[in-house]
């Protein structure tokens, strides 16, 4: 059984001029211990669907339709109350900027110790103690001195570095990771990932990772997947995202990034912009810039079908069309 | 004609002053503090190349790209644009017309309310470069087209385009007064990949066929590598590392530039283990003595904490590094 799967989600957000589907039949599924990364540009729908499994949409945004499972149980439907005891203890979260998660007001012990102590039956004492082990994890240097600082008195990696430390103190089996090196700058980037991505290993956390970076997710993630337009454009082991993607989309995104390891003369790049939420293409969202597009993209849409090693939502790779495909070359 | 300078910094700084309010200070008896943003930096662009700064944030490679248009007055030395100190352009518009500016976020950069037309036309009017308003008109459309926008986009506020399309849009306003150089703040960072492509493909055209100079300014090392003829690595205020970039991503010599180079995620690093690096950058309020890398330096001696290091010339790259210097770079 997957740690958490998330099956045929659906958000909408309904406004004055009728509802919006941001998020259209996503499904995918986390195994214990794997590490997801999620790209896709800005609006494709993966910081939605972080929040959606965290249960911090913001209304108007609703579920509205799907299951997300965690360890086989549903949560997607439980109260507000019920989804808190599950935030921090079950499934924990880093967001882009450190700054604005950590509350200014109080010292990192206190907000550490008050995470700690609400999720588990641990005496102040025990909790604090705890609480410096964690910050010495992360690599805070003089970790029982400064646990009583304020977040203002750590550098940005550091705060970063105090975030990750309460998104794990409790212990999760899954931390959704939202951008977390986006704010950051190159050279600590890397050592936040490199940190992320050991915690995660000796204590078997799972992580789904957000980013538009896929130089991160090359790095660090197991398996990809490649969001458009509120859907799953493509899924599978990261390797074969990177170098032998199935879909045209992933193609033209991945020859879109500039490599320090070679230069070319000119960037493959794929013309126009995805759609907004109120102007999704009928058929596959992409049709309108997919250089390979054929009359079926136009009208019908694709779900995921296995493609090789991935598993891509693109006609191309339906298996009862490939005489049709040759024919349009 | 082919290694015509178009721009030079020569010996350049620029100090700002955050001192405390004076009542505070007095009261308080604090010292003024300054801070030496940009600290003696040379170098020089050659037409019709692209010389692209890089750096983490603090590093001051913002303040250089606004001392290059003039925008701010370096404390000392001098900025000449084809030999001629910029401090004189503001007396002379035809000097002034001939280099702009392209800023990282196109939602902040243009005005909400004027339309596009107006924005692309603002230069073409400041500088008296049309005689009719037939004329105008004319040349918005054809800047708008060679963005890769229409005419008709013109009629358009900045609300109504997505965010590549504002920096075509901004590229069109900076192209509008017809200059030889362009200074280009982060021009792709608030952009997603895909559309970071589309810019700077046009870039390449626009500098092919117009011979436009870029001062290109950007954190990410792989679009500096996609962009650049020659690159200058800055940490805190001095350029570390200056030479053609090629030969920097080939060999780089200066202790910081591999530390950057190992520290990108890339797309080819797939299950790859890479170089752990330490340490943040220091506080450019109060920098350490001698070289200012020398507390993230493996290769740091005592000489380092104490010296400011001086640039020597190795193969065709300029460096700042006692160790690089002295040929004990291997740790």
């Amino acid at each position: 059984m997957a740690l958490l799967d998330v099956q045929n989600l659906t958000v909408e957000f309904p406004t004055r001029r009728g509802v919006l589907r941001a998020l259209d039949g996503v499904s995918f599924s986390i195994e214990a211990g794997e590490v997801l990364g999620v790209v896709g540009e800005s609006g494709a729908g993966k910081s939605l669907t972080g929040a959606a499994i965290i249960g911090l949409l913001e209304p108007p945004g609703r579920i509205a339709g799907g299951r997300i499972l965690l360890e086989g149980s549903r949560i997607d439907d439980l109260s507000q109350s019920q989804l808190r005891r599950i935030r921090g203890r079950r499934i924990g979260a880093i967001f882009q900027d450190p700054l604005t998660t950590l509350n200014p007001l109080y010292s990192i012990g206190r907000q550490l110790i008050e995470t700690i102590r609400t999720h588990l039956k641990l005496s102040e004492a025990d909790a604090r103690k705890r609480a410096v082990r964690w910050l010495e994890e992360v690599g805070i240097p003089a970790a029982a001195q400064r646990i009583d600082a304020y977040p203002h008195e750590f550098s940005g990696g550091q705060r970063q570095r105090v975030v990750i430390a309460l998104a794990l103190c409790a212990e999760p089996a899954l931390v959704i990771a939202d951008e977390p090196t986006t704010a950051l700058d190159v050279s600590i980037q890397a050592q936040i990932i490199a940190l992320l991505k050991r915690l995660a290993r000796d204590h078997g956390t799972s992580v789904m990772l957000i980013t538009h970076d896929m130089g991160v997710i090359a790095e660090t993630a197991d398996r990809v997947a490649v969001m458009y337009a509120g859907r799953i454009a493509e899924i599978g082991p990261v390797a074969e995202i990177v170098r032998t993607p199935a879909h045209p989309y992933t193609l033209g995104l991945m020859g879109s990034i500039p490599s320090i390891e070679h230069r070319v003369e000119r960037l493959a790049q794929i013309d126009g912009a995805m759609p907004r939420l109120t102007a999704i293409p009928q058929g596959c969202a992409f049709n309108p810039r997919c250089p390979r597009v054929f009359a079926r993209c136009r009208i019908e849409r694709p779900d995921l079908l296995p493609a090789g090693a991935t598993e891509a939502a693109c006609w191309l790779h339906d298996a009862t069309i490939r005489p049709l495909r040759a024919a349009h070359g | 004609m082919a290694d015509e300078t178009v721009l030079e910094a020569a010996g350049v700084s620029r100090v700002f002053d955050v001192s405390s309010p004076w009542l505070q200070r007095t009261l308080a008896r604090e010292p003024h503090r300054l801070l030496r943003a940009v600290d003696d930096v040379s170098f020089t662009i050659p037409r019709g190349t692209t010389l692209a700064l890089v750096g983490e944030s603090g590093c001051g490679k913002s303040t250089i790209a606004r001392m290059s248009v003039g925008l701010l007055a370096p404390s000392a030395g001098d900025i000449l644009f084809e030999g001629q100190p910029l401090s004189a352009a503001r007396a002379q518009p035809g000097l002034r017309r001939r280099m702009n500016m392209i800023f990282q976020d196109p939602y902040a950069s243009l005005n909400p309310r004027w339309r596009v037309r107006d924005i692309v036309a603002e230069p073409i009017r400041a500088f008296a470069m049309a005689k009719s308003r037939a004329e105008i008109i004319e040349r918005v459309g054809a800047l708008l087209a060679r963005v890769g926008l229409s005419a008709q986009d013109g009629e358009k506020y900045p609300h109504e385009f997505s965010g590549g399309q504002r920096q075509r849009v901004s590229i069109a306003r900076a192209l509008s007064s017809d200059p030889d150089f362009l200074v280009c703040d982060e021009p792709t960072s608030a952009l997603d990949v895909s559309v970071q492509a589309q810019i700077l493909n046009l870039m390449k055209d626009l500098q092919r066929r117009y011979g436009l100079t870029y001062l290109f300014i950007s954190h990410n090392l792989a679009v500096v590598r996609h962009m650049a003829d020659r690159l200058g690595v800055m940490y805190l205020g001095r350029i570390v590392e200056l030479g053609p970039a090629e030969e920097i991503f080939r060999a780089p010599r200066h202790p910081y530039t591999r530390l950057l180079l190992d520290a990108i995620p890339d797309l080819a690093m797939i299950g790859r283990a890479r170089a752990q690096v330490g340490g943040e950058v220091p506080s450019p309020i109060d920098p350490p003595p001698g070289c200012t890398f020398h507390p993230r330096c493996p290769l740091a001696n005592a000489r380092c904490r104490a010296e400011k290091p001086a640039v020597t010339l190795i193969g065709a790259s300029q460096v700042a590094c006692h160790a690089v210097a002295e040929g004990r770079t291997e740790p």
